[in-house]
């Protein structure tokens, strides 16, 4: 049998690992899992190997070991666990450099899987409500995984020029969420007191985990060259999302978000950088239907299935919706009850209690 | 199809086509204020009959005139008040508060079972918004009934040619805008869901969805941002598109320059219909240039503020909040015949000459309904 070498960056963190493990199950396959610390996550039978992306030993690596395919989810989407904004950036604007600087010389290389986000559209009042992935960002991503995003597109547009026989993909994905996903916008999501832009209800559009791998897999698997947004097809927007967690909302007047986020990065309890705020202000959502004719992809999860999974592996909020409705209905239906016999119905059924 | 009670036998529809604008020419009482374009002044033909010992009444005080009128009408139906009912409102408050809703028009034909399920259901966002936030279950149970309230009450909707709605498939309805604030787009989707159970989504400026709370009713309603792309999206949808190309020119006109059609933009909306080959129907509303007579801008004050006009009205900022009350003026809402884009040669959709020439047409529809409607209307708040 003959079996292909495939290369997965950052499979110490959540996604990278569950799509290397989901990878190495499968026999034909020889995976190397790259990263600079030891995986968190289970990796199944994937070989992990300890190299920086951001020198040139990868390069090495990859000639070495005969890699077709490289799966590169080595960015870093938050600065909170990274060690600050600088290092962020260095990571996934040096780190994808170097690893693509890495791919244009190989000669065994031929095709390249490049995760992005959402975040490369932005979020503003000005948006569609759908972004195919012709369009661009109505208001550039101002920071944060979103800006690195787009430098890492280009990078990857600038190889997929000078390589032309190189098959390059790359996943526009939607925001991670499903059971135990370690997300900054998880991390704001599961706050006891959730704060949110007033007078604002920003549509949120999810990718399950699962259905990220299942994606991964596909444009590994097959030649699909292009750009693709990847999520569930449904929105749900903020209030929905934080009912569904009972999480209390706190609402947020516009000139206190952006020091509340800075406040809450510096203590550590939420990292919210300026484009995920834009986010959760404004809404985004993406067209997914291109890689769905292209792959025939169907997500399992919907975004609000995707939200319930997550809530499932979540602690309970303090603020238990339906509990709650409950006492508000019960005291809404004891004040009606008595008033529909006055009212003319005169059922004595309507008088159970 | 005509639902308003009062004006009901008055005029058939088709009688007002142009050129056949003035049903009620020797009426007393009537008004005209669209016809009193420079140039073309004719205070005699002007002269309502009760006011022969004026002059010249200028515009403003036949407006005040008749809001006197009508503040005289509302005094007298004051008196008429449940007195007895107001004084028992202390004793059970929140069956109050429901009782007033359910006068409001918030329809609680349900059980009170059902009441609270619909409370519940709510609170736990078990519900569901389409891909650009549009919450009908909100909409229908909540936004609506208020809505057809103020249409029926306030406002007397007299609604005509609503044959020309189209009961299935996609339209782009294109109307034109007016009275400050956009209540005649809220009052205009109240019509059509009552005429054909549909619900039209309408097209917005950008600035409402960058300001707190009316991006977000706004989205909630089924309003998306007036873009190419979403207009396309809707229409392949098959919905019903509701625009308003004059944007904030016509909102914001002085009540001088009332009934005349702004720019139409660059006709982007007749680029988005032809694309998608879906009739237009032309909208003609008039009384939303009268609910805020704006006598005067303030500029200087707008551009602090960051919004595109500040008007000054009789009653605003006189009474603040409560000169945001919009005066209770006639209104009629008469959709024309549809306008077929299907037979346009291909690529009509980026053909700059088509693209105004249909354009032109549909403005010149609209602004002739405009001055034929005002004919029939007997007064401003008749």
């Amino acid at each position: 049998m003959v079996v292909t070498a495939i290369l997965i960056t950052g499979v110490s963190r959540q996604l990278g690992a569950r799509f290397a493990r989901s990878l190495a199950a499968r026999d034909d396959l020889d995976v190397i899992g790259v990263d600079v610390l030891p995986p968190k996550y289970d990796i199944g039978r994937a070989r992990y190997i300890r190299a920086d992306i951001r020198n040139a030993a990868i390069g090495r690596l990859l000639s070495g070991s005969g890699v077709e395919t490289v799966v590169h989810l080595g960015m870093v989407s938050s600065a909170a666990g990274t060690g600050g904004t600088a290092m962020m950036k260095e990571i996934n604007v040096i780190g994808t450099m170097q690893l693509l600087a890495a791919c244009q010389t190989s000669t065994s290389v031929r095709r390249l899987v490049v995760r992005s986000t959402a975040g490369v559209y932005g979020a503003s009042p000005r948006d569609p409500a759908r972004f195919t992935e012709e369009m661009t960002a109505r208001a550039e991503p101002r920071s944060g995984f979103g800006r690195d995003a787009r430098e890492i597109e280009s990078f990857v547009d600038g190889l997929a020029r000078r390589r032309p026989d190189l098959v390059v993909s790359v996943l526009r994905l939607a925001e991670l969420m499903g059971a135990h996903t370690d997300s900054a916008l998880a991390g704001y999501l599961s706050l006891p007191v959730v704060p949110a832009p007033m007078g604002y209800d920003a549509r949120l559009q999810f990718l399950h985990p699962s259905d990220a791998v299942t994606a991964l897999e596909l444009v590994t698997g097959a030649d699909h060259p292009g750009t693709f947004n990847v999520g569930a097809a449904d929105v749900i927007t903020l209030r929905q999302a934080l009912a569904v967690l009972g999480r209390p909302a706190v609402g947020v007047p516009e000139r206190l978000v952006a020091p509340m986020a800075a406040a809450g990065r510096r203590t550590g309890t939420a990292d919210m950088s300026a484009d995920r705020i834009d986010a959760v202000t404004y809404g985004r959502c993406m067209d997914t239907s291109r890689f769905a004719a292209a792959t025939g992809f169907t997500p399992q999860y919907s975004t609000r299935a995707a939200l319930e999974d997550f809530a499932a592996g979540l602690r309970p909020g303090r603020f238990q919706a339906p509990r709650l409705a409950q006492l508000a209905a019960g005291v809404i239906g004891s004040a009606l009850r008595p008033a529909r016999p006055a009212a003319g119905a005169g059922s004595a059924g309507d008088r159970r209690d | 199809m005509i639902w308003m009670d009062d004006h009901r036998d008055d005029h058939e529809p088709g009688k007002d086509q142009p050129g056949q604008d003035q049903p009620a020419k020797d009426q007393p009482g009537q008004d005209r204020p669209g016809r009193d374009q420079p140039g073309q002044d004719q205070p005699g033909r002007d002269q309502p009959g009760r006011d022969h010992d004026q002059e010249r009444p200028t515009e403003f005080a036949r407006l005040l005139t008749e809001l006197g009128g009508a503040a005289q009408r509302f005094v007298a139906g004051l008196r008429e008040l449940p007195v007895e009912e107001l004084r028992t409102l202390g004793d059970d408050p929140l069956r109050e508060v429901i009782s007033l809703g359910s006068r409001l028009g918030v329809d609680w034909s349900g059980t009170a079972d059902e009441l609270s399920e619909f409370v519940r259901r709510r609170m736990s966002g078990d519900y569901a918004v389409d891909e650009f936030g549009f919450d009908p279950e909100f909409t229908t149970t909540i936004v609506l009934p208020a809505l057809r309230r103020l249409a029926r009450i306030w406002f007397r909707v007299e609604v005509q040619g609503a044959e020309n709605i189209p009961a299935d498939g996609a339209a782009l309805l294109v109307s034109n805008h007016a009275g400050g604030l956009p209540i005649d787009a809220l009052v205009l989707q109240s019509v059509i869901y009552d005429e054909i159970e549909r619900h039209s989504r309408t097209l917005g400026a950008d600035l409402v969805f960058a300001t707190p709370y009316a991006g977000d009713f706004a989205r909630k309603i089924g309003v998306t941002l007036a873009c190419q792309e979403d207009a396309e999206r809707l229409l392949g949808n098959g919905e019903l598109v509701t625009v308003f190309p004059e944007g904030f020119k016509g909102l914001g006109k002085l009540y001088t320059e009332r009934y005349k059609l702004q720019r139409f933009g660059r006709g982007g909306f007749v680029s988005a219909a032809a694309r998608a080959r879906v009739p237009i129907v032309p909208i003609s509303i008039i009384g939303s240039e009268e609910i805020y007579p704006q006598i005067a801008h303030l500029p200087g004050l707008a551009r602090i503020l960051g919004v595109p006009y500040l008007p000054v009205t009789p009653l605003f900022p006189l009474l603040g909040v409560l000169g945001m009350i919009p005066l209770p003026s006639k209104w009629i809402i008469r959709f024309g015949e549809q306008i077929a884009t299907d037979e346009l040669p291909e690529g009509a959709a980026d053909d700059p000459m088509v693209v105004f020439n249909v354009t032109d047409q549909v403005r010149e529809t609209i602004q002739q309904t405009l001055y034929a409607l005002l004919g029939e209307r007997r007064g401003i708040f008749g």
